[in-house]
C-alpha cells in the first residue's frame, strides 16, 4: 500500500485531486512529450538554468495552473524544490493582480 | 555593500479611466523621486483581462513601475495608491535580492564552464579539448 507512491494520486483515493485529478494530468502529458509515460521526471527550470520567476509572465506561469486553478503539484511537474518554491511564489503573487485565478469553476 | 532597494510595482488602473494612465503614472513617479527614490522603468502594460472581477470591472489597464529607493517612497506610494479609487489594485514586490541572487548563480555557472569545460554534460562538447591536451602531454 505505502510502496507504491506513483499510483496513490491516481488511484483517486482520499485527497482534494479526486475528481479532476483526469483532467490535470491530461494537458500535462500532452505538453511534456510523454514525460509522464516515461515516468521520468525533471525539473524544466533546471534544464533551462532559470534562475528568476517572474510572476508577469503568465504564460509561463499557466503551463503549472491546470483547469481548475490549482498549482500543479511537484509529483506531476517533476519540478525541482526550488523551483516550485519560485513557481508557486511567482503565482500567488500573479493571482493576487488578477494576472491568473485563484479558483476557476 | 549598495543599500539601494529594488522595486517592481504592478498597478491595475480602471479601464473606464484610461486616458488617465499617463497623467496617474507621472504622479506617481512625481511621489517617488519627491521622496528621494527613482523610477527606473516605467511601462504600461497594456489593457488586459482581469482573472477574475475587481469592484465590478472585468479588464484593467496594467502599469510597472520599477523603483529604486530606501522603502519610504513606497510606503508613500503605497498610501497614495490605496485612496486613489482609479488604481483597482497594486503589488509591491522587492527584486533586489532575488536578482542579485539570480546573477551570483549566473556568474557562478559562467565561472564554472570556463574553469572546466571537460565537467559534466559539456563534457562531450570538449572532448576535441582534451585530445588537444593529451596530445601535448606527450
Amino acid at each position: 500500500m505505502s510502496t507504491n507512491y506513483e499510483d496513490r494520486p491516481r488511484g483517486g483515493g482520499g485527497g482534494g485531486y479526486d475528481s479532476d485529478d483526469d483532467q490535470d494530468r491530461r494537458p500535462m502529458g500532452g505538453r511534456g512529450g510523454g514525460r509522464r509515460m516515461h515516468r521520468r521526471r525533471v525539473c524544466r527550470f533546471c534544464i533551462d538554468k532559470v534562475d528568476l520567476i517572474d510572476f508577469k509572465d503568465v504564460r509561463l506561469l499557466l503551463n503549472y495552473l491546470p483547469e481548475r486553478g490549482k498549482i500543479l503539484p511537484r509529483r506531476i511537474s517533476g519540478n525541482c524544490a526550488t523551483h516550485q518554491r519560485m513557481l508557486a511564489e511567482a503565482i500567488k503573487r500573479a493571482r493576487n493582480i488578477a494576472l491568473l485565478p485563484y479558483t476557476t469553476d | 555593500m549598495n543599500n539601494k532597494r529594488q522595486y517592481e510595482v504592478v498597478f491595475i488602473v480602471d479601464p473606464t479611466a484610461d486616458e488617465e494612465v499617463p497623467k496617474l503614472t507621472e504622479s506617481f513617479t512625481q511621489i517617488v523621486t519627491d521622496q528621494g527614490g527613482a523610477v527606473t522603468k516605467s511601462e504600461v502594460m497594456g489593457k488586459r483581462q482581469l482573472a477574475y472581477e475587481i469592484l465590478h470591472h472585468k479588464d484593467g489597464t496594467f502599469v510597472l513601475l520599477e523603483i529604486e529607493g530606501s522603502g519610504h517612497e513606497i510606503a508613500e506610494l503605497e498610501r497614495r495608491m490605496r485612496v486613489n479609487d482609479r488604481v483597482l489594485r497594486y503589488i509591491t514586490v522587492r527584486v533586489d535580492e532575488d536578482r542579485r541572487r539570480a546573477q551570483k548563480l549566473k556568474d557562478r555557472r559562467a565561472r564554472k564552464a570556463a574553469k572546466r569545460p571537460s565537467h559534466g554534460a559539456p563534457a562531450r562538447r570538449g572532448g576535441p579539448a582534451m585530445e588537444f591536451a593529451e596530445n601535448a602531454g606527450e
